[in-house]
């Protein structure tokens, strides 16, 4: 201890206050202030952006969850369409059959009413031919009538036979 | 091979020019934890059994009945008598004392201390020099450190990104957990200025130009007492309260305690200082007198051997230079943490 106390220079320690203090100041205004305060500024800013980062990761899930729900809601819609059109479509060519087949029904009906029509027609217009023939038997008959009795009976009898049949 | 020992040349004179090796070592051991006067590189003795050294001088300001500046080459290395405008003065010892005229010698008592009148003495010794270059260089380092961050959009630049780690080291793990996240930021240049000061300049008493600081009791006691005053001042009621008035404790203990933990507050600074200056000292004393045991084997085993064992116990000093620094700072911020704790009403004491 004496040893120490002998060894205690107050030049020393004077020098060694005066600058060391002096240097405590100078570094804290120069130095420390300036590092330590750049130091913090980017660490908040890296802190800062690891957050935002986080933020948009989530936000980024929210969407592709939000994408996943549109993409399912729109197959559905398209799903839905599909079927609606495909039944759509088979209403069309069912109405379309049904259409068809009274169209056609009509025309048969139609055709068959005309084939009548043609048919009763034809049968009158024979009608006044064999009438008109018979006219014209007639008269041969009652001319050669005329001159043949016997004969004109037979033919007239024959004639009604014949007409009878018809 | 010699050394010289300027301040001892008067016990000297008497002796033969080559004196006894291990005497020797141990006087050049003691002369190298020693300040100095002059900025001594090296010194030998030369053929014709005469001193030469080779540095330079320093300044020598004493106060005597007014400033005195003078070259410390007056002294032509404590063997003459300086003199200052009517004043002589003669170093002895590594002190400067006053004598009466340019024979006058030291007077000792029975104990060999020297009688005569010391003046105040604010010489830039070698000491002091080294604290100049160290103050130039932490600053110059620091400063321009801090401006890189602005010129560099708050990235470290060239030797920052060397510091920084270490500058967050000291706010990271020593000062964040000691003090506390609320306090911290008060004691930051203090620890960071006497974390790099003593690792610097331990680290220079590494070097061979033989500079030491931090095994000059002054210094450490400057850095203890820097630290003790911090302490004091920033005590918060919580801290006396635990001084004078220990919370928790049967009221005669409470009497008990008070002066033990009063004379806590001031062991706690001295243990500091006394810690840094013996750990550094023992330390110079152990690695130079290792490297001079090279001398007195004189055979190549005794001496490759030391070398060994000095180049191993080189590296632990240079740990020991970082250890020591960190230690300071370290106790430092925890009496601090100590000083501005707050009170926990749930806590046991």
């Amino acid at each position: 201890m004496e040893k120490l106390l002998e060894e205690f220079s107050l030049g020393l320690f004077f020098w060694q206050a005066v600058l060391f203090i002096a240097l405590v100041l100078l570094l804290k205004k120069f130095a420390w202030k300036p590092i330590l305060n750049s130091v913090n500024d980017r660490e908040e800013g890296i802190k800062n952006a690891l957050d935002a980062a986080e933020k948009a990761k989530l936000e980024m899930q929210n969407l592709q969850a939000d994408n996943q729900k549109l993409l399912k809601e729109a197959r559905a819609e398209r799903e839905a369409m599909l079927k609606e059109a495909r039944d759509m479509k088979n209403k069309m060519i069912e109405d379309a059959k049904d259409e068809a087949k009274s169209a056609a029904g009509k025309l048969i009906e139609q055709a068959q009413a005309a084939i009548e029509t043609e048919k009763k027609a034809a049968i009158a217009e024979l009608k006044s031919q064999v009438a008109s023939l018979s006219i014209e038997i007639a008269e041969k008959v009652v001319r050669e009538e005329l001159s043949n009795k016997d004969k004109q009976v037979k033919l007239v009898e024959s004639m009604l036979g014949e007409a009878k049949l018809n | 091979m010699s050394y010289g020992q300027e301040g001892h040349s008067d016990t000297h004179s008497t002796e033969e020019p080559k004196v006894d090796k291990k005497t020797e070592i141990k006087e050049y051991i003691q002369h190298h934890l020693q300040d100095s006067y002059d900025f001594n590189l090296l010194s030998y003795t030369s053929e014709s059994g005469e001193q030469k050294h080779v540095g330079f001088p320093l300044l020598v300001i004493l106060w005597d009945n007014g400033l005195k500046m003078f070259s410390s080459s007056k002294f032509h290395h404590g063997e003459e008598v300086a003199e200052v405008n009517g004043n002589f003065y003669k170093v002895y010892h590594n002190k400067i004392y006053k004598v009466e005229g340019l024979e006058g010698d030291i007077v000792l008592d029975e104990h060999h201390h020297a009688t005569n009148e010391k003046p105040l003495d604010f010489s830039i010794t070698k000491n002091v020099s080294l604290i100049f270059m160290v103050f130039a260089i932490l600053f110059f380092m620091f400063s321009k450190m801090a401006k890189a961050y602005k010129t560099n959009n708050g990235m470290p630049k060239g030797m920052g990104r060397f510091l920084e780690p270490i500058v967050l080291y000291v706010r990271d793990e020593i000062a964040i957990p000691n003090i506390g996240e609320k306090h911290y930021k008060r004691f930051m240049s203090y620890l960071l200025t006497v974390f790099f000061f003593v690792w610097i300049v331990n680290l220079f008493g590494l070097t061979p130009i033989g500079m030491n600081l931090t095994n000059n009791i002054a210094v450490t006691f400057c850095l203890a007492i820097i630290t003790y005053l911090i302490t004091t001042f920033s005590g918060n009621k919580n801290y006396w309260k635990h001084i004078f008035w220990m919370p928790g404790v049967p009221v005669p203990m409470k009497i008990i305690l008070a002066p033990i933990e009063l004379l806590g507050t001031f062991i706690k600074p001295f243990a500091l200082m006394i810690r840094l200056y013996a750990n550094i000292t023992a330390g110079h004393v152990v690695l130079m007198s290792i490297i001079g045991m090279m001398f007195v084997f004189h055979n190549w085993l005794g001496s490759s051997l030391s070398f060994l064992l000095a180049f191993v116990l080189g590296i632990l000093e240079l740990l020991v230079a970082a250890l020591q620094a960190y230690i300071f700072t370290v106790l430092s911020a925890l009496y601090f943490g100590m000083a501005v704790e707050e009170h926990h009403h749930d806590e046991a004491h």
